[in-house]
């Protein structure tokens, strides 16, 4: 990627020129810089979690080389355009998820990709894009905000991708997908008091639920679903080994390569979805506060090019985009550190595995589009 | 751009600035949230965790719960847990398994289906479980392994505690059996109460009380070293043993009626009509229920499967037959309490009942037929034409709302797992299974106890019981109480009961008098059973098996055993104050008065009397 960016441009010693290459390649320099610095820091820790094992990085370096190509082509290609394919895509999406749940039938077990022979594609990927651009798309083409007769079209377009994928069962993906195109809703003004009646809707719905609906059993496992640690020797037992992980790590941390529940095989997930339980027992507080640092950053760059954007659909998209990168964030650290319940949710740009590692960037990259392709406003 | 569109494109602007900075405010307090939680684990709390992970060779072990055990309504123990040595062998750790197999068949025996066994879980299981080559190992064996035991990295010798069945065969269709878990019932339970745990109820009492039996699964944090080996304990929860179940069966009562039975092949169901307790239920022949505790063997579980007398199937509960004449008591009961007819009412038969304009002969099982009669004589002689009449005067609807409420054709709701309903037909039954009209020739029939109209054994003995009390119905239990420690009685399970609707008490009289001129009277057709000690009210009954053509004569003679009619019973006593009802169906038994009756005699004598003949 230094090929793009020479790392001349991370100083601002010669900005003018650096801006000149940065936007003819359509992309934001804050954006990159931002990402390029989670990645390498993600790399450090990647490397510690798979017991410094350089194929591991290597594999991890040609999937972010591969995400930043993905980003900086996304990045050409204008918004208009994007949102012409909105729709197109939407239903692609829809029916290589059919396809996934028809052959996951066939083959009578859990099933996410479709083997494409040389590579296997997982759907769901696209829908995490391909479902907010589209309910931005038809929200956007009328007046905001929308009217309740819209967002019900608006709910059950988000809800037909989300059940499917929830049927995989991929609950993890099915969550981001629903909360992206929850977000674009709620960044087009939907009504305060419409939010407060689902919420007020959803407690009784949810205890005739448990009340009526579920067996022993199914309570029983929801219960461990929300609190793993009523389980000790199922899921429990990962959470509460993360927890003396990031514990132990105290202010400071163990130092890098010295995190013994890593090291020591006590810590299960360790270089996928629970990597931020060695970084908090290597780098402590400290690193954590630098990583959140950031991600806060990143997030409020992301939010600060949606604001700027000069239509409903780029505001919009870019908005919920940034959003859902959120979401990835706080859902995996909430779980790692025993606050929220175990979805697999990776930690994003840090964890090991490249399928949402590449729609993570192609979200970047149509960020850059956003901000790159400007017009001035007519006066 | 026009003014208004201006106007919108502000508006929506404005909105969603607004929106992205409530946005970016969520963001950073849930940010500011997720790090107050690490500050209290990574700062409040580290000395805590950097206790715990500087000696983290914490393991988390389950502590399997001692299963519950069943005990019949004297304490006999009908299901315990004993201890055995099992010889288990750990693939992973092994280096050469052929070798190590052969080697150790030279200190035991290990039979082929030992090995087939072996071979199978292994197929089944983790490279890293501990797999069971031989089970039940005795003495002698235990100290023959243990002093070369060294030579057999991988191998050990297990201790467990194994599920026994002391009465073996004798109580295998109440009580059933426990088994490995399986793939399916993996995915009904609550895995981790079932860690450590290897077994769950299959069939019977012990699948339907498997949660109570069961038990809570307890656990222990310990250290380990480096091999694995516990150090210390460091936190343990004891599991919560499973509760014991005390039956209301009476194990001596149940011995009883199986040596009854003989070789024949048939069911008997015994309750006490005071409260639906089942007192002996018999299928029999019976298996060997430690058979399947360990897997049974392929060889084992052929023979059982094709064996033409079907042990494994439970006759009690599952099978389903025609109720045949032990149904007349009911339907006479039906006609009193529908007024369709008085007792005292006199029907002639002539040997055949003919539907008007219709030529068919419904014939009665007497060829010359039983004359004028009433009835009581209806029911002691067990005359056909009579209920013919009378089921086709009160028509199928009645007949069936009136049956039903006996609780025919529905699950008596026993706790005993794998009930079956059998089949009381009615006219909407009959339009949805077979999209067919009812015919009268149907109605007439049922009158006797033939055509769809199936019933278990548990069913009839049930239903004699709510006749027995007069109406009240006491749902059928066989599990007494449960207790969780083996001195105190905690729970009674006793169902609540329902007393069915009466028109007149006097038509109850009139049945169950009836049903004792069946013992007492003249022509009782179970007039063997008349004894001096206590006053038995009962009903005989023959199940046809396969039908006999128009003008064609039954001869038991020449038709095969297989071809026999089924002979039922069914009787409560003493009639004055009812403590017992019973029903037996002995299959290919022939004659109900002849067969069935005796053996319900012998389990009536044995409750009441306390003497096994």
């Amino acid at each position: 990627m230094n090929r793009f960016y020479p790392p001349s441009g991370l100083r601002e010693s010669n900005p003018t020129k650096a801006d000149g290459l940065l936007a003819g390649l359509h992309l934001d320099l804050p954006l990159l810089t931002g990402l390029i610095l989670l990645c390498l820091y993600g790399l450090f820790v990647l490397y510690s979690a798979s017991g410094q094992d350089a194929a591991h990085i290597e594999r991890q370096l040609i999937r972010l080389a591969l995400a930043f190509t993905v980003m900086i082509v996304v990045a050409q290609i204008p918004p208009a355009q994007l949102r012409r394919w909105s729709p197109r895509l939407y239903i692609i999406s829809l029916l290589l998820l059919s396809a996934v749940l028809i052959i996951g039938h066939v083959g009578k077990g859990a099933q996410r990709w479709l083997d494409l022979g040389f590579f296997r594609f997982q759907p769901a990927e696209l829908a995490k894009l391909a479902v907010p651009m589209m309910i931005t798309w038809f929200l956007a083409e009328k007046t905001l905000p929308p009217t309740s007769r819209r967002l019900a079209i608006a709910g059950i377009m988000i809800l037909a991708p989300v059940l499917m994928i929830a049927k995989q069962p991929d609950l993890g993906t099915s969550l981001l997908v629903a909360s992206a195109g929850i977000f674009v809703l709620f960044l087009a003004g939907l009504s305060w008091r419409f939010m407060g009646a689902m919420v007020v809707t959803a407690v009784p719905a949810g205890w005739a639920l448990w009340e009526w609906g579920m067996r022993e059993y199914q309570r029983s496992r929801v219960l461990t679903f929300l609190d793993p640690e009523r389980d000790p020797l199922g899921t429990g037992y990962h959470i509460i080994q993360s927890k003396i992980a990031i514990g132990s790590g105290g202010l400071y941390g163990k130092g890098w390569l010295n995190g013994t529940q890593s090291h020591l095989e006590f810590l299960p997930e360790r270089t996928t979805d629970f990597i931020f339980a060695v970084l908090s027992e290597e780098f402590g507080l400290t690193g954590i506060i630098l990583l959140l640092s950031l991600y806060l950053f990143i997030i409020l760059r992301g939010l600060y090019i949606a604001t700027q954007a000069q239509d409903t659909f780029n505001r919009l998209l870019g908005g919920a985009l940034t959003l859902v990168f959120f979401v990835y964030l706080f859902v995996n650290t909430g779980m790692v550190s025993g606050l929220l319940p175990v979805v697999g949710v990776p930690l994003p740009l840090i964890s090991y595995g490249g399928t949402s590692l590449v729609t993570i960037m192609a979200g970047f990259g149509i960020l850059m589009s956003i901000h790159t392709h400007r017009k001035l406003l007519p006066t | 751009m026009s003014y208004a569109t201006l106007k919108d494109y502000l508006r929506e602007s404005r909105l969603f600035q607004n929106r992205a900075l409530i946005a970016a405010m969520v963001v950073v307090l849930a940010l500011f949230a997720l790090l107050g939680r690490l500050v209290v684990l990574q700062v409040m709390n580290h000395q805590h965790f950097i206790t715990l992970s500087q000696d983290n060779r914490v393991k988390v072990l389950p502590l399997p719960p001692t299963r519950g055990l069943i005990l019949d309504r004297n304490g006999l123990i009908l299901a315990q847990n004993l201890p055995t040595f099992s010889l288990e062998v750990i693939p992973e750790r092994v280096k050469d398994l052929d070798w190590t197999l052969r080697e150790l068949g030279a200190i035991v025996n290990i039979t082929d289906s030992d090995h087939k066994r072996f071979e199978q879980l292994r197929s089944q299981r983790r490279r890293f479980d501990s797999i069971p080559i031989r089970v039940r190992l005795d003495k002698e064996e235990v100290a023959r392994l243990s002093a070369s035991r060294h030579r057999f990295p991988g191998v050990e010798i297990e201790a467990k505690l194994l599920r026994h069945y002391p009465l073996e065969d004798k109580t295998a269709h109440v009580v059933g059996y426990v088994g490995r878990i399986n793939e399916k019932e993996l995915q009904t339970i609550d895995a981790s109460s079932y860690s450590g745990t290897s077994h769950i109820g299959k069939t019977g009492v012990e699948k339907s009380y498997e949660e109570i039996l069961h038990g809570k699964v307890g656990l222990q944090q310990v250290e380990v070293n480096a091999l694995g080996r516990i150090i210390r304990v460091l936190h343990s929860e004891p599991p919560e043993p499973g509760k014991n179940l005390h039956l209301s069966l009476d194990a001596g009562l149940q011995q009883a009626a199986i040596s009854a039975f003989g070789e024949e092949t048939g069911a008997a169901v015994a309750i006490d009509p005071r409260n639906g307790s089942i007192l002996a239920l018999v299928s029999n022949p019976g298996f060997d229920p430690n058979l399947f505790v360990e897997g049974i063997s392929a060889k084992d579980y052929d023979m059982l499967q094709q064996s033409e007398t079907k042990p494994l199937f439970n006759r009690a509960i599952r099978g389903q037959y025609p109720p045949g004449s032990t149904v007349k008591p009911f339907i006479g009961l039906a006609g009193l309490e529908t007024d369709t007819m008085t007792a005292n009412q006199k029907n002639y038969c002539p040997g055949f009942f003919q539907l008007p304009g219709h030529s068919h002969k419904y014939r009665d099982w007497r060829k010359g037929g039983h004359g004028g009669v009433d009835l009581e004589q209806a029911i002691t002689q067990s005359c056909d034409v009579y209920f013919y009449a009378l089921a086709h005067q009160m028509g199928i609807d009645k007949l069936h709302r009136f049956l039903n409420r006996f609780g025919f054709g529905r699950l008596t709701g026993v706790d005993i797992a794998g009930e079956r309903g059998g089949l009381l037909p009615s006219r909407e039954w009959k339009k949805q299974t077979r999209k067919q009209p009812w015919y009268p020739g149907e109605t007439l029939i049922m009158g006797i106890g033939q055509g769809y109209f199936l019933t278990t054994p548990l069913q009839l003995a049930h239903a004699a019981a709510t006749l027995a009390a007069r109406g009240m119905e006491h749902p059928p239990r066989v599990v007494q109480s449960i207790s969780s420690d083996y001195s105190t009685v905690a729970q009674s399970n006793i169902g609540e009961p329902r007393a069915l609707q009466q028109n007149n008490a006097k038509n109850w009289s009139k049945v169950i008098e009836s049903m004792t001129q069946v013992i007492e009277g003249p022509r009782g057709t179970a007039r063997l059973l008349k004894n001096d000690n206590y006053r038995i009210a009962g009903k005989t009954g023959t199940a046809q098996v396969f039908s006999v053509k128009q003008d064609e004569e039954y001869d038991e003679e020449k038709v095969a055993k297989k071809m026999r009619d089924h002979a039922l019973f069914i009787a409560f006593a003493p009639v004055e104050d009812p403590r017992i009802a019973v029903a037996v169906i002995v299959e290919n038994g022939g004659h109900g008065g002849s067969i069935a009756a005796p053996i319900a005699k012998r389990i009536m004598d044995f409750h009441l009397l306390g003497q096994e003949m």
